[in-house]
């Protein structure tokens, strides 16, 4: 094993919000080693009273969302070679704009909050009795709301977002990228409602368009582009009267 | 801070300046070519509804404009909302307003 003996500098904060630091924490290196593992590692073996979040460990429950060395990451599918730092270190703090339960652990309330806000929930305009409606995926809605489909949840997004940092009413990207979905989706009745709700106090109007939650995603999303879609609908709607 | 209609209002502003920013800058580029004279800019704009027009549009959308994305900035950064925010906002447009108004009618009225 190339990496027998080796060892890496972990420096993981501890603490909540009021009361957090890093604490330094030394690491046995391993082969394809993912910051989850590294995280793991220190629960099982140096700190059983460390808190953080994980579930699926393969990139789609979007529970173990971090931040890495600065940026915000999916822990599970980070691994540690890609991102450590020139002297052999990796700090692991916990996501950005969101209130720190204990360590590694945020309160994800107002994320998800936000995500009912902007009524990201499908409106059915039939039912059960109903025919199966067909959608060919080639239609240009459909391919709208497929290209934001892919979402895990993670929080991501909403912690590389400055716009959220500096608006706490803002919905944020992963919220207003879910919307934007169901804005395209040809069987949903909500069309307007949405529209409302997603152009009210720190809807899409707010968006900078600074690109964070795109460069982070880490299912390639591109929730700006999502935004910037619900920005033209629903200015159009507005000068038609339709809202 | 910033509903929909002032969003609009920003981009519609930002639609009509843009064609104004190139035919001001052109102009510059042109009126340059001789040299840069009080008289020669004055000759050129005095008494005309042509550039009145021009610089008078480039004044209303500018205020709305500027108005509105300094909003955005008061009530990120200084955190300031509700009726303050819409007074300070208005007061920049008339403002911004005033300083376009006497600059227009300095070189096309005076």
């Amino acid at each position: 094993m190339a990496n027998e003996g080796k060892t890496i500098k972990v420096l993981l904060s501890r603490g909540d919000n009021s009361n957090s630091a890093l604490k330094e924490y030394e690491v046995p290196a391993k082969e394809s080693q993912t910051v989850l593992d590294v995280v793991t590692w220190i629960q099982r073996n140096l700190e059983p009273d460390l808190s953080y979040r994980f579930a699926c460990r393969v990139g789609m429950c979007g529970s173990c969302a971090m931040t890495v060395n600065g940026k915000p990451r999916w822990t599970c599918r980070t691994h540690v070679s890609k991102v450590m730092d020139g002297d052999n270190t990796i700090t692991i703090e916990p996501l950005r704009n969101m209130p720190v339960i204990k360590d590694l652990a945020c309160d994800l309330n107002e994320f998800f909050e936000k995500w009912t806000k902007a009524k990201g929930h499908f409106i059915p305009t039939k039912t059960r009795d109903d025919q199966v409606q067909l959608i060919s995926p080639n239609e240009k809605a459909r391919r709208e709301a497929n290209a934001g489909i892919e979402c895990i949840n993670c929080g991501v997004c909403y912690a590389s977002c400055d716009v959220v940092e500096n608006d706490s009413s803002y919905l944020g990207p992963a919220a207003l990228n879910r919307a934007w979905t169901l804005v395209n989706d040809v069987r949903d009745g909500g069309k307007i409602e949405r529209l409302k709700a997603v152009t009210s106090e720190g809807g899409c109007q707010s968006c900078h368009s600074q690109q964070g939650c795109t460069t982070y995603c880490p299912n390639t999303l591109n929730p700006t582009r999502s935004i910037a879609g619900l920005k033209k609908v629903a200015a159009i709607a507005t000068l038609k009267g339709e809202m | 801070m910033l509903s929909i209609k002032l969003y609009i209002a920003q981009r519609l502003t930002a639609m009509l300046m843009a064609p104004l920013v190139l035919l001001h800058l052109g102009v510059m580029i042109y009126a340059i070519q001789g040299g840069l004279t009080a008289g020669e800019i004055l000759g050129r704009t005095q008494g005309s509804f042509f550039w009145g027009l021009i610089y008078g549009l480039f004044v209303v959308a500018l205020s709305i404009h500027a108005a509105i994305g300094l909003r955005v900035v008061i009530y990120e950064w200084l955190g300031v909302t509700g009726a303050r925010l819409n007074w300070i906002t208005t007061a920049i447009v008339i403002l911004l307003l005033g300083l376009g108004s006497k600059a227009v009618y300095a070189v096309v009225l005076s």
